[in-house]
């Protein structure tokens, strides 16, 4: 396995781990925050993060370029105050990755938690817990179908990522080059072999991913049947 | 004396489905008691026990437990649920299914105590259902289990969403006592939401008539039910202890909700579709009470 390979895997692979991981920080508290607030603009709110799965990559790819770009007040701000370049960096993707996937964490994280009845959290508060102990202890558990099946739409939605990544990181090996990346430039350089072997690998991953999505849920389904 | 009294005056403007309905309650209440708040659905009872718990505030007026403030408008207090030292068992119980019966349990204490969840458990006949997660249970084991949550919390009110409405018959029965049982050894007040007037004259020692957001009438139940105004004849229901037969005549013992014994005659013909541990309502017609099967 040669030495770029194994690079560009090691790339995509954390690629995936961080932006899931920051997802679910930011994911759980807003989903929570989500599905019992009563501010008017909530549509609003909800249109905007689902946007990512309706808009070509390129869309949102282009905005990014556009904030980071050192010719706009948060770029240069960025440049100057602390010597970050965003565009065409992997903490660039990074970014663009977690604001891409967010759909991906919070859809099936709001369904979860809206899924319950109101009864559990209410009885949790009349039974003295605060608001902090009712999420971790009552709320989290009873929607863990839909924790595993966030995490793992996230993993495997951000592993597939392309368009965004090139929009806003390009292609430097090391830096921004995933394996969606990696196969269209073997591709395009006719090295067949070579985009075969990151194709094979990605659609083996994404499968074994999904396959595990559904048979908890199965799981989940026949338990509650019983 | 003062803290042997539950004092509500509120008001709470309502949306439902039949249109808009002022709750206002203006009532008290002595601790101790086992009241039922009795009513047609969307009278307003199942708001008034939310407005108690701190989940629905009130539009204004006040709420005091004895000298404790819980609501007041005027002052901007709203205590929150956590902090009330209740407890409300819902009508779909709300157990936690990620949690076994006995998690349950120790979850609503205050402070972890396997000895008194153990006498909970046992009280209840929950003991070899302990590890078993609610998903596991019958209604009416579910139904022990909430209540057993509930007075795990050690609560100074609690409260109960029609807390049998789910169940068969035969099974309220058994737990219509075992409610009895909880309210007189833990001496905990209880507010019981209820529209089974047999459930009512079975458990409660206070009666608050809710009709279109107000309390019509209060008192205990026999001196508010025997009133006719609210059904023509409505006098008193219990359960059949004893029939004897004297001659062609039959003298039917009922038992009514507070233990009290009533005897009443029976002709044959009356009597035939009547056995002993039957529901029955009593009630007065011209000067003789007549007797006549529920179910």
């Amino acid at each position: 396995m040669d030495v770029s390979f194994a690079q560009t895997l090691w790339l995509t692979l954390k690629l995936a781990v961080l932006t899931t991981g920051i997802l679910v920080l930011i994911g759980l508290p807003f989903s929570y925050w989500l599905t019992y607030t009563r501010v008017k603009m909530k549509p609003l709110i909800e249109a905007l993060v689902s946007m990512p799965m309706v808009l070509p990559p390129s869309v949102i790819g282009y905005y990014m370029l556009v904030i980071y770009s050192p010719r706009n007040w948060f770029g240069e701000w960025l440049g100057r105050g602390f010597d970050i370049r965003l565009a065409f960096s992997f903490e660039g993707i990074l970014i663009a990755s977690v604001i891409f996937s967010l759909p991906f964490m919070v859809q099936p994280l709001h369904n979860g938690l809206r899924s319950l009845p109101d009864s559990f959290r209410e009885a949790s508060y009349t039974l003295g817990k605060s608001k902090m102990r009712t999420f971790f202890r009552v709320l989290l558990p009873n929607i863990k179908p839909s924790i595993i099946t966030a995490v793992a739409l996230t993993f495997a939605h951000c592993i597939g990522e392309f368009g965004i990544v090139l929009m806003v990181g390009g292609n430097m090996p090391g830096e921004t080059r995933v394996a969606s990346i990696a196969i269209y430039d073997e591709v395009q350089s006719l090295n067949f072999e070579a985009a075969n072997r990151y194709a094979l690998i990605l659609f083996l991953v994404s499968l074994v991913l999904l396959t595990i999505i559904y048979s908890i849920n199965r799981k989940y389904d026949t338990w509650k049947m019983m | 004396m003062e803290n042997d009294v539950i004092n509500i005056d509120i008001e709470k403007m309502m949306h439902t489905a039949h249109g808009s309905m002022n709750l206002a309650i203006r009532t008290s209440i002595r601790t101790g008691e086992l009241v039922a708040l009795f009513g047609q659905s969307g009278s307003g009872k199942t708001t008034l026990l939310r407005i108690l718990s701190g989940l629905v505030k009130p539009d204004k007026g006040l709420i005091q437990f004895g000298s404790t403030v819980w609501f007041d408008s005027k002052k901007q207090i709203d205590i929150i649920p956590q902090n009330r030292n209740i407890s409300l068992m819902f009508q779909d119980y709300a157990l936690f299914p990620n949690m076994t019966v006995e998690q349950n349990i120790l979850f609503a204490q205050p402070e972890k105590d396997r000895k008194t969840m153990d006498e909970l458990l046992r009280l209840f006949g929950l003991s070899e259902f302990r590890k078993r997660k609610p998903d596991g249970l019958s209604g009416g084991q579910k139904q022990r289990v909430a209540l057993a949550r509930a007075l795990a919390r050690k609560p100074q009110l609690l409260l109960l969403d029609e807390p049998l409405s789910a169940l068969d018959a035969e099974m309220r029965n058994s737990l219509q006592d075992e409610i009895v049982q909880a309210h007189q050894m833990t001496g905990v007040t209880m507010i019981m939401v209820s529209h089974d007037l047999n459930e009512v004259f079975r458990l409660a020692t206070h009666v608050l008539c809710i009709e279109n957001g107000t309390i019509t009438r209060s008192g205990n139940p026999e001196a508010v039910f025997s009133d006719n105004s609210i059904s023509g004849k409505v006098q008193i229901t219990g359960q059949i202890a004893r029939i004897d037969k004297q001659d062609t005549i039959n003298i039917v013992t009922v038992i009514s909700g507070n233990n009290q014994v009533i005897k009443v005659i029976a002709f044959d013909n009356d009597q035939e579709n009547l056995k002993i541990g039957d529901s029955v309502m009593v009630f007065s017609k011209a000067f003789n009470p007549i007797i006549s099967k529920l179910r």
